[in-house]
């Protein structure tokens, strides 16, 4: 909701991932075949970074400005509220990561069937992201240093949901086993879902303390 | 457990403990390291190069039991505000990652001329390597705040998202079909490994064990007693 009142906040990600992806074909070379080569992977990779930027400051406002105190003290438990914030966070700029890869697939010489693969990985993929950056951003809410640490807290985790979102694409891509990247991204998804909720509204409370 | 959350009534079992694990790491650790290095046969196929393991498999054993302790320590703080324990898991920390530097780089020197590479990406070396991070990022976090009550506290809850990972790193060389090779003495079907390599190998666990054990204690000891000073320079403050 807040998030939506300022709607440039929101289009970072999706600007950095597409600035990023700009910077590829200048950057290595516009050949077809290297682009076609690693263009999933790098994708990927920058919708991770764009994923975990935006949601490094994900609880600092709230308890800043006392809401986070207002929103323990209300009638709905603190994990269900942090379940509810991550998704709208997500669809806030996850989703948009979404909508824009097939572009992004195009730009980079990807095959026709990553047009359709590479966004149902991101689907299945960027709210694993979310809710995994979100309990980083929990444990760092109230601390001396943030950014740097951040990632190092966040990315070892994130590093399953990227392989096998990787896997994922370049699996259909080519034609062979795909399902089963996608079945073990829909596991990480719910998984997170069921368990983040939980390590984040605990490292909020130490934070309200 | 609670008996044993006095810091005084553990420190004089742990004192009591400690010179005969000490002793026995130090008195076992020549005899594992020759056996292993001299006496155990040549592998048939990897001739000496294999003895590396006496060192690479312990060290990556002790890699996963000390994160154990790490999240093992850190659950007890959490759920019962178990002063000791968070102490025990920051104590065990450092540890842990320094066995899985350790492993790591063995592996990689093992991996030079076996495989031909100094690494490869597959699911066991990332999955220590993430097991790396975790370490880091514990020890990282748990210095990160002002409050130190609260840094551990942090700190604790990441050690518990990250035992997510510990089964991972067991078993990922069983689900994924990886250049590392599959576990050969711990398996439902006994361990697959002549015995005249086997026995020197555990003997350098358990040595790598009371290592680990013996260190773990002095630094509960150091970290007890920084707390202690750190409260009384409070208090002198105050």
């Amino acid at each position: 909701m807040l998030a939506l009142r300022r709607p440039g906040e929101a289009l970072l990600p999706v600007l950095f991932l597409l600035t990023g992806t700009v910077l590829f074909p200048l950057g290595v070379g516009p050949g077809a075949e290297t682009l076609a080569r690693i263009g999933s992977g790098v994708i990927w990779v920058l919708a991770l970074f764009a994923v975990t930027v935006g949601t490094d400051r994900l609880w600092a406002a709230d308890l800043e400005d006392g809401s986070l105190e207002q929103l323990e003290l209300g009638i709905l438990p603190l994990e269900l509220v942090a379940l509810v914030r991550c998704l709208v966070h997500w669809l806030v700029t996850g989703l948009p990561l979404v909508v824009i890869s097939p572009l992004l697939a195009l730009l980079m010489q990807q095959p026709p069937a990553a047009l359709v693969a590479l966004p149902a990985a991101l689907l299945l993929g960027t709210p694993v992201l979310v809710m995994i950056g979100a309990i980083g951003a929990a444990l760092l809410v109230g601390s001396r240093r943030s950014q740097a640490l951040t990632a190092l807290l966040v990315l070892p985790l994130q590093i399953p949901a990227l392989i096998f979102g990787v896997g994922a694409v370049e699996a259909t891509t080519v034609g062979v086993g795909g399902t089963v990247a996608y079945l073990i991204l829909g596991a990480l998804l719910l998984g997170s879902l069921a368990l983040a909720p939980f390590a984040i509204a605990a490292a909020l409370r130490l934070a309200l303390e | 457990m609670h008996a044993y959350a006095n810091p005084l009534r553990f420190q004089r079992i742990a004192d009591a403990i400690r010179p005969w694990t000490t002793f026995l790491a130090l008195a076992l650790f020549p005899v594992g390291l020759v056996w292993a290095l001299a006496i155990a046969p040549a592998d048939y196929q990897q001739s000496d190069a294999y003895r590396i393991m006496y060192v690479h498999v312990p060290a990556a054993w002790m890699s996963m039991f000390t994160y154990l302790v790490v999240g093992s320590g850190s659950a007890v703080a959490l759920i019962w505000r178990h002063p000791l324990a968070e102490i025990a898991a920051r104590a065990a920390a450092p540890i842990g990652a320094c066995f899985t530097a350790i492993a790591l780089v063995t592996g990689s020197i093992w991996g030079k001329p076996m495989w031909g590479t100094w690494w490869v990406w597959d699911a066991r070396l990332t999955s220590v390597l993430i097991l790396f991070f975790l370490y880091l990022g514990y020890i990282a976090l748990y210095d990160a705040f002002e409050d130190a009550s609260r840094g551990a506290r942090a700190a604790s809850i990441l050690a518990l998202v990250g035992l997510v990972n510990i089964p991972i790193v067991k078993f990922s060389v069983d689900w994924w079909n990886t250049l590392h090779q599959p576990s050969s003495v711990l398996r439902m079907d006994g361990p697959a490994m002549a015995p005249s390599m086997l026995w020197p190998l555990l003997l350098m666990a358990v040595v790598f064990k009371l290592y680990m054990v013996s260190v773990l204690l002095v630094r509960i000891r150091t970290e007890t007693a920084e707390r202690r000073i750190a409260a009384l320079r409070g208090a002198e403050t105050a």
